[in-house]
């Protein structure tokens, strides 16, 4: 058995012609321990979305492999045998958007019941019944009657995530990503939302990819796990949530840490700020040489930043930093 | 509905010049099928110059109708039944609910412009970034072709752009945050005395975010004209304001200087955003959710519209609506019976203030 529920060896992804292509996740390797929280954040474009993808099996990648459970999920000819199957029904994916992602013309318990039918994990529709009711006790959405027969539409954007959430269960699954999960929903309800989805964590066990643009989110959801910072395609920086929200080491995650405007005044006005040289974030389509984060980098040294690109290494025993200074600095040979 | 607010009614008496903008009891409504959206219910308030004040609160609370309304862009469907908007000159006031469409024109973007959310969905895609700068001069009678592109040249290096690239540009050609930065910059031909930004940095990345709200915070120190940004986004408030304004089911709950509002809110909801949103850098916080969801404006509940989800409420919450009025001092007003209960459980938030201020209290 792997140390690891699921695994990214060296994703790569290329989207767009012969003529022109550009990769938008290029080499993301990382493993997520079983019960673990992973958060992975970046700006737009990052490739954050595409990798939560390919992890939950939605994209193939163009290159690499994700290993569920220690076996590989593509096979070179592309044939879906009984692994598939079971990694199919082990990972589930939650998607940003509750009013585009739910049938609008099934009601809740159509749209929860099918998959339970479909993969005969209820003997018939009375069995079916007692799950989709469970199943949303546990996201919260009681009484339970109010909702069982009503359509997304009379839902508001919280209760359709909280849908969301239980269609994601509806198979049992070990391991969920969430991508943008609670970015649409507004905030006096993103709380209850994260902690419903926390507390699945601790009563059934389910392992997190939680993929957010938001740092405070991310802080709040993963602050016992992970979280892994992307730039342009690759992650820069992956460390337990306090050592990377308190002692960031990537320039890329310094320079975000000290952007983000907080919701505390006195915070947020006396934060010390990080120069960027840039800030325009590269093209995919030209990509810097070197690091691709030199040419914003406040760190950058010519003859070395825009020449090799770092690897992401160990810094340290729970940490991976992807530069070239920082690895100096810790004394690591990059 | 009487609904005075101390702050603004004392800056208004040393001098209507400095306040450029005065709103009395406003109401707006929108006829639906179902009935009538009653969207925003007897908001008042004034901005001064060189002040920011922040609205806000949630998706459907009536805050961006608030700013709409402000430059009467609403839609058919709305009305205003009651309430007055002033926009001052000097020692002039523009009455702006009785002018004609002509007027109305030529008082928009100049005394008052607008930057709506969604930096993309605000240009015309097949017009070049120029051609949109010159309608928008001309729709509000504006100056010679030459002196249009001077000043737009000179506005677009203002917000930190390069204006060569820039004004012969497609919308499709920037990013979000270029986009974002154009707008503010049109919005700025024509001079205005007040800016009104609905959700300026929602949904651009946080580095680009920054420089915006960088960008925001220095076009207010150095043209020093009234903002009034409308925002669902705490963190943006706690950046920019100077004042906040909380806004549910349609109405102004409680407003203070921005220090206040952090640290010692005295409306329930108030609180509760705040206990609902963490900070990253700041210590880590158990947070509380607000539970239920926004009342349907059409049917409101009785009595004070946010009771049925908030902790402190009693009987007399569910038959009386409680009216805004000042609470600290006369800068911060509060709409709650319970404001005392409330204030007991705000010592820690209070505490944090004066770890940040060197011991100081507010």
């Amino acid at each position: 058995m792997s140390e690891y529920l699921i695994e990214a060896r060296d994703l790569v992804r290329m989207f767009g012609s012969r003529r022109e292509r550009v990769t938008a996740v290029d080499g993301v390797s990382f493993g997520i321990r079983e019960g673990e929280v992973v958060c992975l954040v970046g700006e737009s474009g990052c490739g954050k979305t595409t990798t939560g993808k390919m992890i939950a099996g939605l994209l193939k990648p163009t290159t690499g492999q994700v290993l569920y459970t220690g076996k590989p999920v593509w096979t070179p000819r592309g044939d879906k045998g009984e692994d598939f199957k079971k990694f199919r029904l082990g990972v589930q994916i939650i998607h940003q958007d509750p009013y585009a992602s739910l049938n609008p013309s099934h009601t809740i318990y159509q749209i929860l019941s099918a998959p339970l039918l479909h993969h005969k994990l209820a003997a018939n529709t009375r069995e079916a019944l007692d799950r989709v009711i469970e199943l949303l006790t546990i996201v919260g959405l009681s009484p339970v009657e109010d909702f069982l027969y009503k359509y997304p539409h009379q839902l508001s954007g919280g209760q359709r995530q909280r849908v969301s959430v239980a269609r994601a269960l509806t198979v049992n699954p070990r391991f969920i990503v969430a991508d943008e999960a609670v970015s649409m929903v507004d905030v006096s309800i993103r709380v209850g939302l994260l902690n419903m989805m926390a507390d699945l964590k601790r009563n059934l066990g389910v392992t997190y990819l939680f993929i957010t643009h938001d740092l405070a989110v991310a802080k709040f959801f993963a602050w016992e796990g992970r979280i892994a910072v992307m730039y342009v395609g690759s992650i820069v920086e992956f460390a337990s949530t306090p050592q990377l929200i308190n002692e960031p080491l990537h320039p890329y995650s310094k320079a975000l840490l000290a952007a983000v405007p907080e919701a505390d005044p006195e915070l947020t006005r006396h934060k010390q700020r990080v120069e960027l040289r840039s800030q325009d974030i590269p093209s995919l389509l030209a990509l810097p040489s070197g690091c691709r984060f030199h040419p914003r980098c406040p760190y950058f040294e010519p003859g070395l930043c825009d020449v090799k690109r770092p690897a992401l290494l160990p810094l340290d025993a729970n940490r991976y930093v992807a530069c070239h200074i920082a690895a100096r600095e810790a004394g690591v040979q990059s | 509905m009487e609904n005075k607010v101390a702050s603004a009614s004392k800056v208004a008496d040393a001098s209507k010049s400095k306040v450029p903008l005065t709103v009395e009891d406003l109401w707006v409504e929108y006829k639906i099928e179902r009935g009538v959206v009653k969207a925003v219910r007897g908001v008042s308030f004034e901005l001064a110059r060189g002040e920011s004040l922040a609205l806000i609160g949630e998706s459907g609370c009536g805050k961006t109708t608030l700013g709409v309304a402000l430059i009467r862009l609403l839609v058919k469907a709305a009305r205003i039944p009651k309430g007055e908007i002033t926009y001052w000159r000097g020692n002039q006031g523009i009455d702006v609910l009785s002018l004609k469409e002509r007027e109305l024109r030529r008082f928009r973007w100049r005394e008052c412009a607008m930057v709506f959310q969604s930096a993309l969905n605000a240009f015309n895609p097949v017009l070049r970034i120029w051609d949109q700068i010159l309608d928008t001069s001309k729709a509000h009678g504006g100056m010679p072709r030459q002196q249009v592109r001077e000043r737009a040249m000179q506005l677009l290096e203002y917000v930190q752009l390069d204006p060569k690239r820039v004004i012969d540009a497609y919308p499709h050609e920037l990013s979000g945050g270029m986009r974002q930065r154009v707008l503010l910059a049109m919005s700025l031909l024509l001079d205005p005395q007040v800016l009104i930004l609905d959700e300026p940095t929602t949904a651009l990345d946080i580095l680009t975010q920054r420089t915006i709200i960088d960008l925001l915070r220095r076009l207010k120190d150095e043209i020093g004209f009234a903002m009034l940004f409308i925002s669902h986004d705490l963190a943006t408030a706690a950046e920019l304001a100077d004042r906040v304004a909380t806004m549910y089911a349609g109405s102004i709950v409680e407003v203070g200087p921005v220090a206040d509002i952090f640290y010692r809110p005295a409306h329930p909801y108030t609180l509760g955003l705040i206990r609902a949103v963490p900070t990253v850098t700041g210590e880590f916080e158990k947070l509380i959710s607000i539970p239920g969801a926004p009342p349907d404006l059409v049917a409101p509940p009785p009595g004070c519209k946010f009771h049925p989800r908030c902790p402190y409420a009693t009987e007399r919450c569910l038959a009386e609506e409680p009216k805004l009025e000042a609470h600290y001092g006369e800068t911060h007003s509060v709409a709650c019976f319970n404001v005392r209960r409330v204030q007991e459980d705000t010592h820690d938030l209070q505490e944090r203030y004066q770890r940040y201020m060197g011991g100081k209290t507010l």
